[in-house]
Formats: C-alpha cells, structure tokens, sequence
C-alpha cells in the first residue's frame, strides 16, 4: 500500500514547493540579495564600465555561490523544528529520493530563479551580451551542485542552534571548484573562446553532486535527529 | 586477528600501548627531524637560482605532504567509527584535526616566508599555497564542527561524514585550483615545474618527510591518549592510573 | 502469535548513566503498552530506540517485524499548510488517502470546518489533533506515541483512549508513554524501564 518511490518524491517537491510559494518573500529575498550585492561592487571598486566588465564573471559567480549559501541553512530547519524531519527518517521510502527531492524544490525556487534573472545583472554590470547564455547555463548548471552540497552541510548543522555562520564555514570549500570552472566558463565567452569544456566539467560536478551528496545528506540527517 | 581487532576497541589497552609506542618513536622522531633538518640546512649546496632560501622546503615540502595525509588518515578513521562503531576510531578522528592544523599552517607560513625573497611578496595565490589554504579550511572546518555539538558522540559521526565528504573533494578541488591557476599564471614566476631535483637535495629532503610522518604519529598518539583519558575519566583504571 | 516488536537486550547510557540496562520485552497483537518510569529516566529515549530514531548511547537491538507509526513531541504540522494539505501530504512515506478519509479523520478529532484555515491560525491543542488525525489514517500496524495526551481536552482524551483500545483490539499494538494512567476497559500493559514488561 506504500506509494511508489516516485510518487513519494513528487509528493514532497509539491509540498516544498508549496511551502515555498506561500512565502512569497522568502523566494524573493535572495534575488533581492543579488540586486544589492550587484550594486555594492560599483561602490566600492569605482563605476568604471570596463574595469567592471573584466571583473563581471567573477562578481556574478560570487555573488550566486554567497546567495544560494544563505539559503542553504533552511533547507531541513523548518522541518527539524516541527517534527516533520522525525517522521521522513521513519519512512520506508529510499531516503535518497526524498533528500534529491528536497533539494530538486530548493534549487527551483533559488538556483533556477537566480539563473533566470542573472542577465539584468550581467548587463548592470556591463559584461557582454555574448557571455549571457553561458552565464546562464552555467548558473543553472554550477547552482544545482551549490544546493546539493550546501544540503551536506544543512544536513550536518540542522540540530544545531547556532548553525548559520558554521554551515559557511563547512561548505564554502567545496563551493570553490564550481566557482572556478563557472566563472572561468563565462570569462572564457566574454574573451572571444569557447566555454564548452568549462561546461561540461560542471556538468561532469553535477552528476557526481547528485549520485553522492544525498548519501552524504542522508547520513548528516540520521547524525543529527540523534544528537 | 580478530581478538587485535577487540583489543583495539579497549581504552586501556590502547592508552598502554600508544604509550610504549611512543616510548622509542618519540627520541628516533627527535633524531631524524635534527639528523634531517642538519643535513639538509648545513650540507647541501644551495640552489644556483635561490640561493640558501630555498632550504625552507626541508621544512615546507614535509609539512605539506604530512598534512595532506593527515586529512585522508582522518577520514579512514571516521569512515572506520561510522562504519564499525569503533569508538576509539573516534579517538583517532577527532585527535588528527588539530595535528593535520597546525602542520597545514606550518606549510602555509613557511611558503608564505619562502615566498618574500623568491617572489617579493609574502603572499602569492601560487596553486600550492591556495590549496594549502583550502585544507587549512576543510581542517577548521572538521574542529568548528565537532566543538559546535554538545553531543560529542553526534559531534564525532558528523565530522567523520564532513571529513568523508572532504575525502572525495580534495582531489577535485586540488585539480581545479591547479588548472585555474594554469588559466592564470604570469609568465614573470615560473620556479616550479620541470626543474629536475638534485639526489644531494632529494635524499636530505626524503628523510625529512619519513621524520614528519612520525612526528605526525607521535603528536597523534599522545593527543588520543589525552582524550582516552578524557573520556575515561571516570571509570576505575584511569582512576589508578592517576593514583586518585 | 507472531510479535509485531522484539527488543532485545536494550541498555541505554547517557551522561554516564545507566538509564536502563538488560532490557528485553516482546509486543505482540492486541497489546496496549504504557512505558513507566519518572521524569528523565529515559522514556522518550526508549520510545525512539523503539522507532530506529536514536542510536546514540544505545546498546541492544531491535526487530520491527510490522511499519509503524511514531507520534513525538513535535507536532509536525506545517504552519503554511492547511490541515487538509499537512495530512495529504504527510512525509512519512504511507499510501495517499483519498480526500474523503482525509476529511472524515479531521472531523474525529473535531477538526470540522477547520480544513482549510492555514494551520498556523490554529490552537496548539488543534495542531496537536491534527497530528492525531493521522492515526485514524494511519495503516501500520504498530503505534509508538509519546505523550499523546499532551494539550488535549478531556473529550478528546476519551476518544483517543477508545482509538487506542480499537487499534489494539483489532489485532494491532500500542507502544505509548503519558504521566497519566489510561482509563480503559482493557489490559494495558505496564512497561517499566528496570523491570521490564509486566504480564
């Protein structure tokens, strides 16, 4: 009578995704984030439009890596908190599905958007119209192994009560190879050559990221329902 | 072999013979570190690009190396105290974090001083001392982690997961900082690469990595017979021991 | 008569003490057990070794041979979801129930016309009998529930108290703990942490 593995994974990314879109604000918040970091580099670098320009890549990378960061600590907080995290564990279900789906929801309303809306930045910035695409693209690609990994470390700091500064500390490491080959990729357009190879190292990242991370998380979770 | 196994999980047993270990491993560790660091700073030509200040690497190359061990014998101990639910595995994890510290930092400061006269400056983001830096990181990472929990048993199994998730990373991110800094570098500071060692440099340069591992053990063994005793404080042979 | 729960051993140390020791007890079909014991002296600890949830500290060993459901502290009921939704959605891996059940199990917990008012405008009592809801739903054969009487009224205890005796009765156990003892025409039995389970 238990549901099939599948049907149980959709169940849980429709409630997340519920969840997430009856707090409208929380969706938008990293997105706001963006905005304001974006305009803090004029300030404190000087608005020269090519100086900018150059640094684009980076700026815009950093910027996604420290957005999907803040998000990450909420990812199973709520449901530690109420109980609803008990109740997952016991489950029959593959614990693994449910975790990917939990982080499938997660990237939807923070990696996805922020890809999404990455061109009005890029163009605030001045990068060139040629690298969007690829800023985009890798966005989508490098964000989805951000959420997985930042699951490792809300996974781990969960039962924590101060974990938000901690969870930083533990995952920003691992963030810094899709940092590198994502910026590079978007540097590597804005320079005239072809970021195909930068991509595809993402890529080769992201399925690594999703046939281990929820193992990893999987793990942290039964670690801390029990500490 | 199976009752070595059981042994292994006894606190006393373990405390005794990390002791008796230390006993003769400690004085050689002392002899070979001094024999290696005389050798290496007093007897060897200095290099025809950099002069004496290259003879730093008798100290940094070791350290970096040990360190980079030291992660992964971290993990292998944490893997072993989930998987098996070996408590003194846990010993071991938790007592390698520190060691594997302040070797990385070690290494950091001593290519950050050898740096100065090689390249001017006391920081470079050359690709070894950015993962250098990265490690110390994933080290602090480990030692936040484990003081973060009041349950030390969770503290332990989080940080063997955190250290098995770093396990699988480092090579990643050593490969990617390698290539991002090929992507990167200037041209005007090339030391590295291709320059074939000297045996009167190498042999010097091997003894002392071999004294680093087991200046790694020793400081290892005596940090797990702390916590042994931390741990067992209460229970009546280390009550003895201590002659309470 | 197969057993639906075997504990085994089942030894529990915590800050250094012994809470329990040796612990072994078998719950079969029809039973109605309630853990005794004093505050702190590991009740809520047992009842999740029960359930797999904890590990730390434990020594002995557990067989579930039947799913089962566990009720804790926590309510788990989402604060933006409707009653409604929270069971339709519930996360702990059983069947979907159909909108009729669903509807029908609120209103035995007297949550009629409360359906769809967002959870977070609800009573802790209502939260609390929305938690409950789930075991008029529920199919596992085995309940282990922790304080379920907690921030329920008194009619809402005699009805759990009959659920309870239904589930039991129709071949099914019970594994709970409360500080108060149940008023029930039925054998329960009393689990106690240093003895052991009493006939």
């Amino acid at each position: 009578m238990a549901p099939g593995a599948l049907a149980f994974c959709s169940r849980i990314l429709r409630r997340q995704l519920v969840l997430a879109l009856r707090r409208p604000v929380d969706i938008g918040n990293p997105l706001l984030f963006f905005a304001m970091v974006v305009a803090l580099f004029p300030l404190g670098l000087g608005p020269a439009p090519a100086a900018l320009a150059g640094f684009a890549p980076g700026i815009l990378w950093i910027i996604a890596l420290l957005a999907n960061l803040l998000t990450a600590d909420n990812l199973f907080r709520g449901d530690f908190e109420d109980g609803s995290l008990e109740q997952l564990l016991l489950s029959p279900q593959p614990l693994y599905l449910s975790v990917l789906a939990y982080t499938l929801a997660q990237w939807l309303v923070t990696g996805l958007l922020l890809a999404l809306v990455s061109p009005l930045f890029a163009v605030m910035l001045g990068l060139s119209a040629s690298a969007i695409p690829v800023l985009m693209f890798s966005l989508l690609l490098g964000s989805a192994v951000l959420s997985l990994v930042g699951g490792i470390g809300a996974a781990l700091t969960v039962g924590l009560k101060r974990g938000g500064m901690l969870i930083a500390l533990l995952i920003l490491p691992f963030y810094m190879p899709v940092l590198i080959f994502g910026s590079a990729a978007v540097q590597a357009v804005a320079g005239g050559m072809d970021a195909s190879a930068h991509l595809a190292i993402l890529g080769a990242m992201l399925c690594f990221a999703i046939a281990l991370a929820p193992l990893a998380i999987g793990a942290a979770l039964r670690i801390s329902i029990d500490a | 072999m199976w009752s070595f196994f059981h042994k292994l999980g006894s606190p006393p047993w373990l405390y005794r013979i990390a002791g008796s270990i230390l006993s003769w491993l400690l004085p050689l560790t002392l002899v070979a570190l001094a024999a290696g660091a005389v050798w290496g700073l007093l007897y060897t030509a200095p290099d025809f690009r950099q002069g004496n200040s290259y003879r730093i690497i008798y100290i940094h190359v070791p350290a970096a190396v040990v360190a980079l061990a030291g992660y992964y014998v971290m993990a292998i101990a944490g893997g072993i105290s989930l998987i098996w639910k070996m408590k003194m595995a846990d010993v071991a994890m938790k007592s390698c974090a520190p060691v594997g510290a302040a070797l990385t930092f070690i290494a950091l400061v001593t290519g950050s001083i050898w740096g100065k006269p090689t390249w001017g400056t006391w920081w470079v983001w050359d690709a070894r001392i950015t993962s250098m830096l990265i490690l110390l990181f994933l080290y602090l990472g480990v030692i936040a982690l484990y003081e973060a929990y009041d349950n030390k048993d969770a503290a332990g199994k989080a940080c063997a997961v955190l250290s098995l998730v770093g396990t699988v990373n480092i090579p990643i991110i050593y490969k990617s900082v390698d290539w991002w800094y090929s992507l990167h570098q200037p041209a005007s500071i090339k030391f590295t690469g291709e320059s074939s060692i000297d045996p009167s440099m190498l042999y010097p340069l091997l003894l002392m990595i071999g004294s680093f591992y087991a200046l790694f053990t020793c400081a290892l063994l005596m940090n797990m017979r702390l916590e042994i005793l931390r741990r067992e404080a209460r229970t009546g042979w280390v009550r003895k021991l201590v002659g309470a | 008569m197969a057993s639906l729960l075997e504990a085994v051993d089942l030894g529990l140390v915590r800050g250094g003490r012994d809470l329990f020791q040796q612990l072994s007890f078998e719950v079969g079909p029809g039973q109605l057990v309630q853990i005794e014991g004093v505050n702190g002296a590991g009740k809520t600890s047992l009842l999740r070794i029960l359930a797999g949830l904890s590990r730390y500290g434990f020594s002995g060993r557990v067989i579930r041979h039947a799913p089962l459901m566990y009720l804790g502290h926590h309510s788990a009921v989402k604060g933006m979801l409707t009653p409604r939704e929270n069971l339709a959605w519930h996360i702990s891996g059983e069947g979907s129930y159909s909108p009729g059940e669903i509807d029908d199990a609120l209103a035995r917990v007297g949550l009629y016309g409360y359906e769809d008012v967002p959870s977070h405008a609800l009573s802790a009592g209502q939260h609390r009998r929305v938690n409950l809801a789930r075991l008029y739903l529920s199919r596992a054969p085995l309940w282990l529930l922790d304080e379920p009487f907690t921030a329920i009224d008194k009619g809402g205890v005699a009805e759990l108290e009959a659920l309870l005796v239904r589930h039991a009765t129709a071949g099914n156990a019970v594994i709970l703990t409360s500080h108060q003892s149940l008023s029930v025409s039925y054998p329960v039995a009393m689990l106690d942490l240093l003895t052991g389970l009493a006939a």
